[in-house]
């Protein structure tokens, strides 16, 4: 479904991901792991075209991605959840999601406001608050939802866990998991190893922007030394 | 008492085109970021149109019409505007894009000249509204009270298509973060130029239907752009409500000004923006400014280096030319050049506070005005000896940035630019209403240099001594700690907080040497002139300076100097021609559009593609 080949980013002069390739098949759900500055974000933002990769491919549904605008990017079904959430903070939570509604699209789930709030029972107690009056945890719901509007047929989380309370962790893995069931693909960018694998189908593990595994967690349990020496446990 | 209620309703009905301008501003700056100073320009458009549509249309639906359709033209022609002139610069530095808005303005300005011509119109009267009512036996007229009527129900659509329609939310999403709204796939290209489209239509609506009470003239976009500044600043940057209270604040001043107060006219609606912000330092009803929010900011800075060999080599071979040049040159030519050194020093001032202060003032030439008034009050007044009176520019210039300074460091961003400008306003005001002291707009005349320097030559080595002393001084500066403390304050104003830097501190201190030698700059260009006029502390003066720093390029420590070269040559060349406004106007856009860095960085940019490309191509 998404194909990255061997893609290089930078930031200004710094390199930040070098030849980095993957796949994502239809259905899955990938975790990417790394630690701190290992790049996540950067692969995210190339995909999305935030960051424009140099070199080498992005191909979604057999459509080369470099250069298009990022809105295009989104059109094409590919949703994309920050990891500092930026939520529009002056716009009430059902402005929020209306800025992120486009229509439906074939391949994809379709979702309504009241379907989301089901989902997310939080938000729909706070459909009229704005949202700098949010927790964290409903701020981060709040970004899933909205980006979920534009029915994506591919979900990229970045760091859907972080700073969350422990609680709300659980409840975001329960929903990772009933997204997948309704058929969607998902990509999310983790440090935090257990929450992954509560939910991923398989892990792509970069460190230094190049990647240095790519398997199911059976095969990386098999491995102690990757997971030591790539992710901080 | 009925009189008084008669001067409100006179202000309230002024306060109707005044809103409808600001509120088209206020939108387009808080989407786009654009301090679109060519704003008053689509005002002045809207006033022609509307008067050539009312023309050829008949009656109450000709009349009404005419202002419907002059919004919509307007409205597409600021959309033509966005598309040619902006949409190829959105990623420029920020407020790089003023520069291509005054071009506009020079453009629109003679394309007026050429259509309408150089005479005013008087626009005509509403048809069924031409006599007053009386109200309180007091007459009013008809035509005011239908713009009162009519100025709520403006306020309520826009208040609407804000809150309550989707493109009001997508505008509001997108004024606190737009490539967000990008990335959850909404066209921004297409958002922008229709929220500049909507704002120019709104300016267009408000020069037609203000027809009635004022005529159209070419004068009418400087005229208005001061006004609908300050009504924005003080509602605050992107709050309609606030433009609307400013818009009845600042009209309703007015009026009862030119009645019980006329010499405050020029300079009472600065007075009262400089309160307002003192007060509050975003305007009434405005939020506040985050540096460098989402999708606002661009790539980080590149540091500047002193020059290597080569570089002091070539401004060691540039000096050695301009000493050389009096041998040979005509005396025309070393007048030119003394206008040149001058107002690259004065330019170099803006650019050590704005590109490594990271302050933009909109009021420099209070300090460049300030200290050529300085020295030629002295001499005038007192027949101080030149080198004395000369010695004061700097010091007097130095003094006022100082107490400019101590109230505007406080704010950032668009309203510290807004404040400086306030001030600078009361600065010239004074210079043109205190007419014992400063002889008003007659100026100070028979300002000359002492004997030894009275002569082209002598002065132009003067000139040349100080002008490139101050400037390598000032860049010299910048590479010094102060330097350093500068430039951190300005990239990251926390972290050089926590490194024990007082920011504010020495941004004050920046203010005020950025002040002292603009007024340096003041002393030469009185002293070459012979005179002194309120027009070195206009507005004007203040934006030329402006202009050439951007187009010179505000992250290169020469873009001052040469984009003061550049554009004292151009202009030499292109007023001898009779549209060079046009003309000067279409150099400026060209030159933003195609280097958007400045000329110097788009220079440079350039030599460092065409070194490295060898080396990029083996990786």
């Amino acid at each position: 479904m998404l194909s990255v080949e061997r893609i290089h980013s930078y930031y200004g002069k710094a390199h930040i991901l070098s030849d980095l390739s993957f796949e994502v098949r239809r259905g899955e759900v990938v975790a990417l792991l790394g630690r701190n500055g290992a790049g996540k974000s950067t692969t995210m933002k190339s995909v999305m075209q935030l960051v424009r990769p140099r070199q080498g491919q992005v191909t979604f549904q057999g459509r080369n991605l470099v250069g298009e605008p990022a809105f295009r990017v989104a059109k094409t079904g590919i949703g994309y959840v920050p990891e500092d959430r930026r939520i529009f903070t002056d716009l009430t939570v059902i402005e929020n999601l209306e800025v992120g509604r486009q229509p439906a699209r074939k391949d994809a789930p379709h979702w309504t406001v009241e379907q989301l709030f089901q989902i997310f029972p939080n938000l729909s107690e706070r459909r009229g608050n704005r949202g700098k009056h949010m927790s964290g945890g409903e701020q981060q719901m709040l970004t899933i939802a909205r980006t979920l509007m534009g029915n994506p047929s591919l979900l990229l989380l970045d760091e859907p866990s972080e700073g969350i309370a422990p609680v709300i962790v659980e409840q975001m893995a329960a929903t990772i998991l009933r997204l997948k069931a309704e058929g969607l693909t998902v990509m999310i960018s983790e440090q935090n190893l257990h929450f992954a694998r509560a939910v991923a189908d398989r892990a792509i593990i970069i460190e230094g922007g190049e990647k240095k595994f790519d398997g199911s967690f059976t095969e990386l349990e098999a491995h102690p030394e990757i997971r030591d020496a790539y992710l901080s446990v | 008492m009925a009189f008084f209620l008669a001067q409100f309703l006179t202000g309230l009905a002024n306060a109707a085109a005044l809103f409808l301008v600001a509120s088209g501003l206020s939108l387009i700056f808080g989407v786009t970021r654009i301090v679109n100073f060519a704003h008053g320009s689509f005002y002045m458009l809207g006033a022609f149109i509307g008067v050539t549509l009312m023309e050829i249309l008949p009656g109450h639906v000709g009349f009404w019409g005419a202002i419907l359709l002059t919004g919509l033209a307007v409205g597409l022609i600021g959309a033509v505007v966005e598309m040619v002139v902006l949409r190829p610069i959105y990623r420029a530095p920020e407020l790089f894009q003023l520069v291509a808005t005054f071009g506009v303005i020079l453009v629109i300005q003679d394309l007026a000249l050429m259509i309408w011509g150089a005479e005013d119109r008087m626009g005509p009267r509403a048809p069924g509204l031409r006599g007053v009512w009386r109200i309180f036996g007091e007459p009013v007229p008809k035509y005011d009270i239908v713009l009162i009527a009519i100025t709520p129900f403006i306020l309520f659509a826009l208040w609407y298509l804000i809150t309550r329609t989707r493109l009001g939310v997508l505008v509001r999403a997108a004024t606190q973060d737009r490539e967000m709204v990008g990335a959850l796939g909404v066209n921004q290209a297409w958002l922008f130029t229709g929220v500049f489209a909507l704002g120019s239509a709104l300016a267009g609506l408000g020069g037609a239907l203000q027809l009635p009470k004022g005529g159209a003239d070419l004068l009418m976009d400087f005229n208005i752009i001061g006004a609908v500044f300050v009504v924005v600043v003080i509602g605050g940057m992107g709050s309609l409500p606030g433009a609307f209270i400013a818009a009845v604040l600042i009209s309703v001043l007015n009026v009862f000004g030119v009645t019980y107060l006329p010499q405050s006219t020029l300079v009472l609606m600065y007075v009262v923006m400089a309160i307002v912000l003192i007060v509050r330092p975003y305007g009434l009803l405005g939020r506040e400014e985050v540096a460098g929010e989402h999708g606002q900011v661009g790539a980080p800075e590149t540091p500047i280096r002193p020059y290597g060999p080569l570089g002091m080599a070539l401004v060691a071979a540039l000096i050695a030319a301009l000493a050389i040049v009096p041998v040979f040159a005509e005396q025309f030519v070393m007048t030119l050049i003394v206008d040149m050194i001058i107002f690259a020093l004065f330019a170099a001032s803006l650019h050590f506070i704005l590109g490594s202060g990271g302050l933009v003032s909109f009021g420099h030439a209070a300090f460049f005005g300030g200290g050529a008034y300085a020295a030629a009050l002295l001499v005038y007044h007192t027949d101080t000896p030149m080198e004395l009176a000369f010695l004061f520019a700097p010091l007097a210039a130095g003094l006022l940035a100082l107490a400019i300074g101590w109230f505007c460091i406080r704010l950032t961003g668009v309203y510290f630019a807004m404040l400086t400008l306030a001030f600078s306003q009361l600065v010239w005001s004074v210079a043109f209403q205190w007419r014992d002291v400063t002889r008003g707009d007659d100026g100070l005349v028979n300002i000359w240099p002492a004997e030894w320097l009275n002569a082209p030559a002598p002065f132009y080595y003067f000139t040349l001594a100080l002008g490139v002393g101050g400037i390598v001084f000032l860049r010299h500066v910048i590479h010094s700690p102060f330097g350093y403390a500068l430039r951190a304050g300005r990239d990251s104003p926390r972290q050089a907080e926590a490194t024990g830097i007082d920011v504010k501190r020495v941004q004050y201190a920046a203010f005020a040497l950025a002040g002292a030698m603009a007024g340096l700059a003041g002393g030469l260009f009185v002293f070459s002139k012979g005179s002194v006029f309120p027009t070195t502390l206009e507005i004007g003066e203040s934006f030329d300076a402006l202009i050439v720093v951007f187009l010179g390029g505000v992250k290169t420590l020469a873009g001052g100097v040469v984009g003061a070269g550049f554009m004292t040559v151009v202009e030499d060349w292109l007023t001898r021609l009779e549209y060079w406004r046009l003309l000067l106007g279409l150099v400026i856009i060209a030159v933003v559009i195609l280097m958007p860095e400045g000329i110097v960085g788009s220079l440079r940019t350039l030599w460092n593609r065409l070194r490295h490309t060898d080396e990029e191509e083996v990786r």
